[in-house]
């Protein structure tokens, strides 16, 4: 609001209508927490059920495709879902724009970048790569 | 008030925490039998199961009122009554749910 200038916020947002977007990020997050309900209580399980928690019974399990292909679903929603969950954090507390968008930058390559170790180290372990 | 608090602290939790440990975990796995062993000594430790533990815990709690929120979402549940007695439910169901886990995992373990 510069000098002179006598509206008050709500007076300058009144007639502009909705943002017309964030539809997309709310459900997606409803989406991914649905799909994380079933892959979280996939992990959970197969923890409890593992006959011991030693690398070779881990490896065992993340080799044969029953385990490899929750674990890679597990990585790609979680990351996201935790993505957009943090974006809704950060989003309530960095106002400013220029700080706001660098701060969703950051938190969008730690997103990415965190899920393609996770899914590099368990591809090594998937296709063999790993004793 | 304070579950939904506790949604969000829980979601920085699992986020921050949980996705680092799943990543090292995987990681410490990929790597062979001795660099498994260093991350399962960490794990296993005092300071390593207080934080599995409280992550158990935020796992579960978020897994819960996560519930609570996609239920409320549908327009069910804001009656006063039923809507605290779901709040509490999630706060009793996550610790028995952590405690039943731990007392399982430990006495196997041994």
């Amino acid at each position: 609001m510069s000098i002179g200038d006598s509206s008050t916020p709500l007076g300058k947002a009144r007639g502009l209508g909705s943002a017309r977007e964030g539809g997309d990020h709310w459900l997606t997050e409803r989406v991914t927490s649905i799909a994380l309900l079933l892959l979280g209580t996939w992990l959970v399980a197969s923890l409890l059920l593992l006959p011991k928690l030693d690398q070779r019974t881990l490896i065992e399990w993340l080799h044969a495709p029953s385990g490899a292909i929750p674990m890679a679903l597990l990585i790609v929603v979680g990351f996201k879902h935790a993505l957009d969950g943090m974006k809704v954090f950060i989003d309530d507390y960095v106002h400013e724009p220029g700080e706001n968008f660098i701060v969703n930058v950051l938190l969008l390559f730690l997103a990415v970048g965190g899920a393609a170790i996770a899914l590099y180290a368990l591809a090594r372990i998937a296709f063999g790569a790993v004793a | 008030m304070v579950v939904s608090i506790l949604h969000r602290a829980t979601g920085i939790a699992l986020s921050v925490g949980g996705l680092a440990i799943l990543t090292w975990w995987l990681f410490a796995m990929s790597n062979g039998a001795d660099a498994y062993d260093s991350f399962a000594k960490v794990a296993s430790g005092p300071i390593g199961l207080i934080i599995l533990i409280g992550l158990t815990w935020s796992f579960f709690q978020h897994l819960l009122s996560g519930i609570r929120h996609l239920t409320m979402d549908t327009g069910a549940t804001f009656e006063l009554g039923i809507n605290k007695t779901f709040a509490i439910l999630t706060i009793v169901g996550s610790v028995v749910l952590t405690a039943a886990m731990w007392v399982y995992l430990l006495g196997v373990a041994k």
